[in-house]
């Protein structure tokens, strides 16, 4: 193979290496830094929004300060605005943090390491998705300063309020430029998971089967096959709402009359976008939270000292979730008014669903059930997004009976429900990630103590921010309320309100301890041994400072499967993968 | 000054932070205790942490649920309500067994299995049985969970029975309206194309097809006088002639209207009731509403009576209940006297989707049939606010246009 004699001595230039760097490792780390970036932006978004939510209607300076006299003026939120922040904060949390930062970190990361492979099949193509990503990052954050306003939609941008800039001043060019920055982004989701399923299916070394590959590759390798099949659709719907927007045509609009005047458009309808967005949306959460899953599985099994329980059930669970994404929807238009029968399709399809994640959260438990368990930070947030993934997973089982969406649509059950699987879940899942690979990210440690501090602050203010959330959707709280004041029906939870937006700004603020704990030890952090964790995985055999081609010699070659923790009749209570089997010795989890 | 001294301090702050950390990570060095892998004590104490941890969640779970679980909406006030109540139940009720079942387990399991000095941890990778136990009980769990909700999914979306009340809803930026059917049972036939400052929900009849006509030609009189003011060749001349344009290609789409006179009834609008603020329904009647919405899609949630859809412009949505209480027992039920039946926005709209509402009251049938007399007949009427008692009584302003 070609890879084989990867020996490159060429001269490397600031530029080359760190910023047109066509090296998977320093494009990661781009990620990564990109996608801590956008979250700290979404997350004071939040906490700005939460200020005018928890104090409705009070003045407060540092609104004014940041957003200035036209979108909080004496200190208050514009209601303008406070859409603007909402539908931002959503896009940005969703797409650029939770989709860019975690599938492109970590697939970039753990696809050609845990592999055996000297890099992605294209190192150019994966430089250029990269680029996608930071240009289309750029042109989210500056349609923000746009004079109407950024897109304020909310991140589902229905029209025909998106499409009509006299609905709502963001629509004009706020939105325009949220279209092009999500095109470029979808590119770079193209161009990116194209990379990694074409990586997976040819560069695997020497005996790593399909079967002998880590769950997190499965889940990642499967990531992409969703975001390719799905992310075009949501490109269709972004250029048929750009052909409505500027060129006249009636894709989703019919029979409008705002501002004083009849609109001309006729025949389209709202619900084609609805349709056409969704069945990215929904696949989308599951791009979200798979690579989640495939994380959390490597860093509890290698820190329960423990094979993963269930290796194939988990691979046939992730499998059977990708495949049912495609076929749910619909459960996010219940209440759009389509043929009620539909709405029956979707719940059946829907709760099926439950049943691989039950497996999946099963299995997690399991898996620590008689381990070894090892505390490190990754693990207590591993261990926190299984709690998040089932809190979550189980008010999705109430929200996907279209009966019972009748109710809760669009109100903070939705609200709750949909952070606490993305938000909490796939966030914390991030985190462990972060915490896990930071010795390879980097080749340094990060300090415990603060990691510790971080997430037991981060995971009592997640919960109580939004497990409260569910009681206001029960009292039939709609979602995207400025404010409540309006309903004396409401006043009830004026108190409720103040709770959870103290506990998102704390939890705000501790999310610093962790940025600073993550800088600091990039530069000033102890230098880390080659395999910290003892773990299996390929990764962990390759050299601490980063070299081109990943490995010095030769690649290695692989005998087992990844999950041979405590072993009986080894002497050490891991095998790495590139350990040769013994005499009579057998691959995989043992007799059935 | 105080923002840049704000910077300054948090800046040394941060520094100060970091060179505690650069002392503490030399003082373990120095101690022997730096290592890259939890020291036991550490892994010990994070163990024992997940009990307090399960506790102070189940904790807050079961305050949270004490403090607000009588601050959630009243009993069902329309008819399959109490179902659907039911419905909710039964299903909070597995996954909170569910949930409760698991975290028990999984905080149990991580406070019990921490790693231990010379302990070795237990190869169990797998277990067919296992597997097939815990897809098969969730499988059960779900279909019964499926057929129960779909059942009463087919029940509420069924068509509205012919002796149902007739009541059109119609929302637009940041208000809504509502339309009733009159005598005739019927609403009118509406297009967005007639809208007018004397008929805001575009209804069509005789009357209001020449209205529009005669309004579209005096605009067009207008503006072809303003054409002749003005330099023929520049800008405003061409913006003038596009919106003359425009115009007439509204007019062309109203004289559709009027062609069809010849072959449509066009009187079915003239017993239409149409008003703002407030609308009635009587207790015990099966209402059908249909939805539309005149600019951006917006939702009718009315959450008392279990009640929600969508309106969308260029399409007709529906949504049918019975009200079984009226505003009189729910306030006895309620033991709140100022309490109202509600209509809200409840799909984003736009800056002032927060303050989108209209009051609803459940008469007795009596009541209901006093106050269905008073509304005026639409008959080209402009409604403008409806101020209403609860007993009935209403008194309406009603401007009546040309």
């Amino acid at each position: 193979m070609a890879s084989e004699s990867h020996e490159h001595h060429h001269e490397e230039t600031f530029v080359s290496k760190y910023i047109f760097s066509q090296d998977h490792k320093m494009i990661s780390k781009q990620f990564l830094i990109t996608g801590m970036v956008m979250a700290v932006i979404g997350m004071v978004m939040s906490s700005f929004f939460r200020l005018q939510l928890g104090w409705q209607g009070e003045s407060f300076a540092i609104l004014n300060w940041f957003l200035g006299d036209k979108w909080a003026p004496d200190g208050i939120l514009d209601p303008g605005m406070y859409l603007a922040l909402v539908t931002i904060h959503g896009t940005i949390m969703v797409f650029f943090l939770l989709t860019g930062g975690l599938s492109g970190t970590f697939a970039n990361l753990l696809i050609p390491l845990q592999l055996g492979a000297r890099d992605m099949a294209s190192g150019f193509i994966n430089m250029l998705s990269y680029w996608f990503f930071l240009i289309s990052s750029v042109i989210m954050i500056a349609s923000v300063f746009v004079e109407a306003g950024p897109a304020s939609g909310g991140w589902t941008i229905y029209p025909p309020l998106s499409a009509l800039p006299q609905a709502i001043g963001g629509s004009g060019l706020g939105m325009t430029l949220w279209l092009v920055s999500m095109a470029l982004f979808i590119v770079m989701g193209l161009l990116g998971g194209l990379n990694y399923i074409v990586t997976v299916v040819n560069l695997r070394t020497k005996g790593m089967t399909m079967t002998r590959m880590p769950l997190s590759i499965w889940a990642l390798f499967v990531t992409a096959i969703l975001g390719v099949l799905s992310f075009p659709v949501l490109l269709s719907a972004a250029l048929l709402l750009i052909f409505d927007r500027s060129f006249g045509t009636s894709f989703y609009l019919s029979d409008i009359h705002i501002g004083g005047e009849a609109l001309e458009y006729s025949g389209g309808s709202p619900i084609l976008f609805q349709h056409l967005f969704w069945f990215l949306g929904h696949p989308e959460v599951y791009i979200v939270l798979l690579p989640a899953l495939g994380i959390t599985s490597e860093v509890i099994s290698t820190n329960a000292r423990k094979p993963i329980f269930g290796y194939r059930a988990m691979i046939g669970s992730i499998l059977a979730i990708a495949f049912l994404s495609f076929i749910v929807w619909g459960h996010h238009m219940f209440m759009t008014g389509m043929n009620p029968f539909l709405g029956s399709v979707f719940t059946f399809t829907t709760l099926l669903i439950a049943i691989p994640s039950a497996v999946k959260a099963f299995n997690y438990i399991t898996t620590l059930w008689k381990g070894n368990l090892r505390f490190t930070p990754a693990m207590m947030f591993s261990i926190a997004m299984v709690s998040t993934f089932i809190s979550g997973g189980v008010t999705g089982i109430i929200l996907a009976d279209s009966a019972l969406d009748i109710n809760l649509h669009d109100t903070y059950f939705v609200v709750a429900h949909f952070h606490i699987v993305m938000g909490l879940s796939a966030v914390l899942a991030m985190f462990a990630g972060v915490y896990h690979w930071f010795p390879k990210l980097y080749g340094k440690m990060m300090n415990r103590k603060m990691g510790y501090a971080h997430f037991w602050l981060t995971f009592v203010c997640a919960y109580g921010v939004f497990f409260p959330q569910h009681f206001l959707g029960l009292a039939g709280v709609p979602r995207r309320y400025y404010t409540n004041s309006e309903f004396p029906l409401f006043d009830e939870f004026i108190g409720l309100n103040e709770m959870v937006s103290v506990f998102a700004i704390i939890g705000a603020l501790a999310q610093f301890i962790f940025i600073f704990n993550f800088f600091y030890s990039v530069f000033r952090g102890p230098k880390s041994s080659q395999n910290p964790w003892k773990s299996n995985t390929l990764e962990w055999t390759t050299p601490v400072e980063h070299i081109h081609g990943n490995w010095p010699g030769p690649l290695p070659t692989v005998y087992r499967w990844p999950y041979d923790y405590s072993k009986p009749g080894k002497e050490e209570d891991f095998v790495p993968q590139t350990v040769p089997l013994e005499e009579g010795e057998e691959d995989g989890g043992g007799g059935h | 000054m105080t923002p840049f001294l704000t910077v300054v301090v948090l800046i040394l702050g941060v520094v100060a932070l970091i060179q505690l950390i650069r002392v503490f990570e030399l003082t373990s060095v120095l101690k022997g205790k730096a290592s890259e892998l939890p020291s036991f004590s550490e892994t010990k104490f994070q163990a024992r942490m997940m009990i307090p941890l399960l506790i102070g969640m189940f904790a807050f779970f079961t305050w949270c649920y004490f403090r607000y679980k009588d601050h959630l909406l009243p009993e069902a006030a329309s008819e399959h309500g109490g179902s659907l109540d039911t419905l909710l139940n039964f299903n909070f009720l597995i996954i909170i067994v569910v949930f409760a079942i698991t975290h028990v387990v999984l905080f149990w399991f991580a406070y019990k299995y921490h790693a231990r000095p010379g302990q070795k941890a237990t190869f169990f990778a797998h277990s067919n049985k296992l597997e097939l136990i815990w897809t098969t009980v969730p499988a059960l769990f779900l279909a019964v969970i499926i057929v129960y909700g779909l059942k009463e999914w087919n029940t509420i979306m069924d068509k509205a029975p012919k002796d149902s009340l007739t009541i059109e809803l119609y929302s637009k930026q940041f208000d809504w309206t509502a339309r009733y059917a009159g005598a005739d049972s019927t609403l009118g036939s509406a297009n967005y194309n007639l809208i007018s400052g004397t008929n805001p929900l575009g209804v069509i009849t005789e009357a209001t097809i020449m209205e529009k006509l005669a309004e579209l030609k005096k605009k067009d009189s207008v503006l072809v006088d303003k054409l002749a003011t003005v330099p023929q060749d520049g800008e405003i001349a061409e913006d003038i002639k596009d919106e003359i344009a425009r115009l007439a290609r509204h007019k062309s789409r109203v004289m559709v209207f009027k062609d069809m006179q010849a072959s449509k009834d066009f009187t079915a609008a003239d017993d239409d009731m149409v008003m703002k603020g407030e609308f009635h329904l009587p207790k015990g009647t099966t209402v059908g509403f249909q939805f539309r919405s005149q600019d951006v899609i917006h939702s009718a949630y009315m959450p008392h009576f279990r009640a929600q859809m969508n309106t969308v412009p260029g399409m007709l949505t529906k949504f049918v209940f019975k009200p079984i209480y009226t505003t009189e027992e729910m306030r006895k039920k309620t033991g709140n006297p100022d309490f109202n039946y509600l209509l809200l926005c409840n799909k984003i709209c736009g800056t002032a989707h927060y303050n989108m509402q209209m009051t609803i009251v459940v008469d007795e049938p009596e009541d209901y049939a006093r106050w269905e007399a008073e509304q005026k007949a639409f008959d080209g009427s402009v409604v403008g606010e409806t101020a209403t008692t609860v007993s009935g009584e209403q008194t309406q302003l009603a401007v009546k246009a040309n």
